[in-house]
């Protein structure tokens, strides 16, 4: 199991090559002066003059690149212009609002899409299947954003059942003592039952629109791989067999029906981390997309920067664990490493 | 065409004449797909006739109307600004519109071309291309466009170049594989024993073959190229106030879905979400028609 994961290991690092690359690419080699970039808009001559030396951009690009790799290995990522901190510690800060809004929304999706698939697929054509499909076809035509809005006027404005979409947590409430730096787990730690219900009140319904968001990918692909296992032989000997229908679908046909639905997941992590910004903005979330909005409309680079390299490396590495649990649930894959 | 029209056409029915049977064949057997199909015209005339038809100016404002709900005279209500959100949304079809169609126009172009290159002449060529594609596919496909868009400057043009970016290795991977599986067959052995080319080959024999395939693919991506257009501006890249664009019409809106005025990013999210749902349905019908293997 250890070579395996080292494998997959040596494989992502062309990826991450790659991403630091792009992410060079994307400041320095692109139309327009990045010194004047990073000075920001109301800079002088000579200040944008400094910049590009202390910068090391009147470098060539290849010494410039290894810079910015040193740069890197030593975690430092710039400076952001507006809030004058360094962009790493932001980011850390920020991360675990983001990751505990993405891991919920994903929750919730799979909780959601996973039972739909299966029923789906174990009664072709019934009401269940339609709604099934009718769902999968309306969630990727849905833009999160609205979504996210409309949840928001239904169940806050309307019926009054949500707290306000502000944050993570209401102004009456203190965040608890950080441990994980997610609010659910850290006040149940905290033992904080008044904290964990605000917090989770916060959090359902951006969670729920990054389900809803994710849902038809998930439901999609397990519907497709049931109704092909279903009607293979294995199943079929299995029901001859007598065995109960549950033990047939659940642990007969489910089992092998996961796999697909596993290597989907990488698509649907590519769209909830993208959806993840666009819900932050509507909750006025304080994450990283958040982060990275406000620098981008302050046209400060360095966030956005950070930012994109940031969720290119968690995506990496979010593959990463999905090939490692794909060689979990197949044990042929193990072999094969 | 006049072939096409006669019913009964036996065994000696032209390619052409098969395909248009077939068409008909799917849109008798599926109406959503003809439905699509009829959105999909209302959509490209308002897009063209949009501005010229719509009963306010949709850039006028008029403070003394600002936030009102519908009303006969105001179908979608106004904005906080008193401009008539049903003109805007309406106005708003032909700048959304534009995008979606150059940014798949330009990505059919980059990664479509560099696709049929990749699978029919192979070694670097493919190595080149698909480490490229694969770098993309790298990055969460939104955060990157992002990144683009903040990178080349705050412009609709570049939020067009964004989103052909991000849907590359989709394009490029379809059109290598179509491309590869062509590649000795007999019609181009035969193409390649009369003397042409391999550039040539690639334009005129292996290029036309898998349009088909293309145009499925383009269709299908015209819904995410919109979504993804709207999601940019929705956070205030490319598109700016008081340009009317659906994303941005939203983002607008959205200040006053906490105090009761829905109707402000209602509209326009509704709208949005149709073109998406008719560009998709209409990708699914156009799928079944080139492609019925693959009918789901």
């Amino acid at each position: 199991m250890l070579t395996v994961i080292l494998k997959r290991l040596l494989i992502a690092i062309p990826s991450l090559i790659g991403v630091v690359i792009v992410t060079f690419l994307l400041t320095r080699a692109l139309p327009g002066d990045p010194a004047a970039y990073f000075a920001g808009p109301a800079a002088t001559k000579e200040a944008i003059q400094e910049v590009r030396v202390k910068l090391g951009l009147d470098k060539s690009l290849p010494r410039q690149f290894m810079r910015y790799v040193a740069d890197l290995a030593k975690g430092d990522l710039g400076q952001s212009l507006t809030t004058g901190q360094p962009v790493v510690t932001e980011i850390r800060n920020r991360l675990p609002a983001s990751a505990e809004l993405t891991l919920l929304g994903l929750i919730v999706s799979v909780a959601i899409a996973i039972p739909l698939g299966i029923f789906a697929a174990v009664k072709p054509n019934s009401w269940i299947d339609h709604t099934c499909r009718v769902m999968t076809t309306a969630g990727v035509s849905l833009p999160v954003f609205f979504t996210g809005l409309i949840l928001v006027y239904v169940f806050y404005y309307l019926l009054g059942w949500a707290p306000a979409p502000l944050g993570r947590l209401d102004i009456f409430f203190s965040p608890p003592p950080p441990v994980t730096g997610f609010y659910l787990i850290d006040s149940a730690v905290a033992g904080n039952v008044e904290t964990f219900r605000a917090a989770l009140n916060q959090l359902f319904l951006p969670a729920v629109t990054l389900g809803i968001f994710s849902l038809a990918p998930i439901a999609r692909m397990t519907r497709a791989s049931m109704l092909a296992v279903l009607a293979s032989d294995f199943v079929r000997t299995a029901r001859a067999s007598g065995l109960t229908p549950f033990t047939v679908v659940v642990t007969y046909a489910f089992r092998n029906a996961m796999l697909p639905v596993v290597t989907t997941l990488g698509m649907v992590f590519s769209f909830l981390l993208g959806a993840n910004v666009l819900v932050e903005k509507v909750f006025a979330w304080p994450g990283i997309g958040s982060y990275a909005v406000e620098a981008l409309i302050a046209s400060d680079f360095a966030p956005v920067q950070g930012f994109v390299l940031t969720m290119a490396i968690m995506y990496v590495l979010l593959n990463l664990a999905i090939d490692v649990l794909y060689g979990v649930i197949d044990p042929r894959v193990r072999l094969e490493g | 065409m006049s072939e096409a029209a006669l019913p009964k056409q036996g065994v000696h029915s032209s390619g052409l004449a098969a395909t248009l049977k077939h068409a008909r064949y799917i849109i008798g057997e599926n109406p959503v797909t003809g439905f699509a199909f009829a959105l999909f015209v209302l959509i490209v005339f308002a897009a063209l006739l949009g501005p010229h038809i719509v009963p306010y100016d949709p850039l006028a404002s008029n403070t003394a109307m600002a936030l009102k709900p519908p009303s006969r005279a105001h179908w979608f209500g106004t904005d906080q600004l008193g401009r008539d959100v049903f003109s805007r949304v309406i106005a708003a079809t032909r700048l959304d519109f534009i995008i979606a169609v150059f940014s798949v126009a330009l990505v059919f172009l980059m990664g479509g071309l560099a696709g049929v290159a990749a699978g029919f002449f192979g070694g670097w060529t493919d190595r080149i291309v698909s480490r490229i594609a694969d770098t993309i596919m790298a990055f969460p496909l939104f955060v990157l466009a992002m990144g683009i868009v903040a990178a080349l400057g705050n412009t609709v043009q570049n939020i067009i170049i964004a989103t052909a970016i991000v849907n590359f290795p989709l394009y490029a991977r379809i059109a290598r594989t179509e491309a590869n599986v062509r590649r000795e067959a007999g019609f181009v052995q035969a193409a390649r024993l009369s003397g042409n080319g391999e550039t040539r080959i690639l334009l005129t024999q292996i290029l036309p073959n898998i349009m088909p395939i293309m145009i499925v693919q383009m269709s299908l991506t015209m819904g995410y190229a919109i979504l993804n257009a709207a999601g940019l501006s929705f956070i205030g890249l490319g598109v700016r106030p008081p340009d009317a664009e659906w994303g941005i019409m939203v983002a607008e809106g959205a200040a006053f879905m906490v105090s009761g005025e829905w109707w402000i990013a209602f509209f326009p999210g509704l709208v949005l979400m149709i073109a998406v749902f008719c560009f998709n349905l209409l990708g699914d019908g156009l799928r079944d028609i080139v492609d019925p293997q693959r009918r789901t």
